[in-house]
């Protein structure tokens, strides 16, 4: 008898699909060497991986522990594979389980994550995949100077709109977090370089906060 | 071999790559439709979360796009093209080409020519992202389990946990759009553009629940985005 629920199996090819991903990725710089017959020395490797490995492993940590309960089982296996979480796929999934007023964390939730990020996937890659075609036409439109602050301006953009909903929502618990983010943001403004490692401290933040308020009824 | 960049070996690889992430895409988008399905969901709504989601994802995606061009100066357009379809962002692949290049002590300015070069930055750019995709495989069931076992404790705490989390996120995040204002009045455009795409949220949010113009609902948050980036198209020329 089939005793594996839907989760179970979702866990199962999601493990199947990432893991096959994994090879793939590794597989463009073999191929590349191996095609090109340029492998490069080691110390050049390493030193380049230096240079950015401490920082982006953490931060790669960081996502995994705090955006895999936003994103839901298969949300998280595809949304890593294909990348860009915080400025696409988290938001995207966020407001769609916002409209279909589901829970993440829950079956229903579950599926509308999924299918959020699974839309958001296939709609970057065709774009991406069009402009390279036809980078000739797109390239002066797209750098051109007039429609530059309009893709400068992309994360306030979003997470405006975004935050007023949560935020409107949730008001007790986001003054913390929040105004700590922008005291220290103004104190130390470098640190917009490096924003992933500030989210788990803006989570602990609101959690903190949420904990405190909820144990004294105030939620 | 002379080597370049954009040659049609490289291309090949690109396609190979992208077909993969379409077809996992597609794998999870059907399964997740079925199952909603299954679950006696309402369809027309799921049938609307594709479209606003698809809507959604076109600003962002053209902003990926440009990350593309940008790294295609010198790394031709097909590894680019791979990277920022898998696991990458334009944020975390320009400092990893531009460490290896140090490294090498390679110029960035144009087209790279050196195979040894180019090999090394795809390494770079590889192994540098790794965990965040090795990791779910092997973190996701744990941090699910953490996450029931305090949601069985006390459901509400359960989910004011989660909704925490993302409160979380989205502070660090509208508190780096602060992180310019010293800068003078240019440093406050992106509060500017913040404040102005709330705005159009909440005027979403009147026309939904006041004068129950039911279909804004799918689409606030891209009309939002792009109102607020066009909002920044303007008001940049005249503060700068």
């Amino acid at each position: 008898m089939n005793t594996k629920t839907y989760d179970d199996m979702t866990h199962l090819y999601g493990k199947i699909w990432i893991w096959t991903a994994i090879v793939i990725i590794l597989l463009v710089p073999v191929a590349i060497c191996l095609y090109y017959n340029a492998w490069p020395p080691v110390q050049s490797v390493v030193k380049g991986l230096l240079g950015v490995a401490p920082i982006f492993w953490t931060v790669g940590v960081i996502e995994v522990i705090t955006f895999c309960p936003m994103l839901g089982t298969a949300g998280s296996y595809l949304g890593f594979v294909t990348g860009n979480l915080t400025n696409l796929k988290v938001p995207c999934a966020l407001n769609a389980m916002e409209i279909n007023n589901v829970k993440s964390g829950t079956e229903e939730g579950e599926v509308v994550s999924t299918i959020a990020i699974a839309t958001s996937s296939i709609v970057t890659t065709i774009i991406i995949s069009i402009g390279v075609l036809l980078i000739g036409q797109l390239t002066p439109i797209l750098n051109s100077p007039e429609l530059k602050p309009a893709f400068d301006n992309i994360l306030p953009a979003l997470f405006g709109g975004l935050g007023v909903v949560y935020i409107s929502k949730n008001w007790k618990i986001s003054i913390a977090p929040l105004l700590f983010m922008i005291v220290l943001f103004l104190l130390v403004p470098s640190l917009a370089s490096s924003v992933g490692i500030l989210v788990p401290v803006g989570a602990a933040i609101s959690i903190g906060v949420a904990r405190i308020l909820y144990k004294k009824g105030l939620l | 071999m002379n080597f370049n960049p954009n040659d049609s070996f490289m291309y090949i690889l690109a396609v190979m790559v992208i077909l993969f992430i379409i077809a996992q895409s597609l794998f999870f988008l059907i399964r997740a439709y079925r199952r909603g399905k299954e679950l006696g969901m309402d369809m027309k709504k799921l049938r609307k979360t594709i479209s606003s989601s698809a809507i959604f994802t076109v600003a962002p995606a053209v902003s990926i796009l440009l990350g593309v061009l940008t790294l295609s100066k010198f790394l031709g357009l097909p590894l680019p093209w791979i990277r920022l379809s898998v696991i990458g962002a334009i944020t975390y692949e320009l400092p990893a080409a531009t460490s290896t290049a140090s490294a090498l002590s390679v110029s960035l300015s144009e087209t790279l020519k050196d195979p040894k070069a180019f090999s090394a930055i795809t390494w770079v750019m590889t192994l540098g992202i790794m965990p965040s995709i090795v990791l779910v495989p092997i973190l996701l069931r744990r941090i699910q389990k953490g996450l029931t076992t305090i949601k069985t404790k006390d459901s509400k705490w359960g989910d004011l946990f989660i909704t925490a989390m993302f409160l979380g996120m989205i502070s660090a995040f509208m508190g780096m759009v602060f992180s310019n204002i010293r800068s003078g009045l240019a440093g406050w455009i992106p509060i500017f553009v913040l404040l102005f795409s709330a705005l159009l949220m909440g005027i979403c949010g009147i026309l939904l629940k006041v004068f129950k113009i039911n279909w804004i609902q799918d689409y606030a948050l891209p009309i939002s985005m792009l109102g607020a980036m066009a909002f920044a198209v303007l008001i940049t020329p005249l503060i700068v």
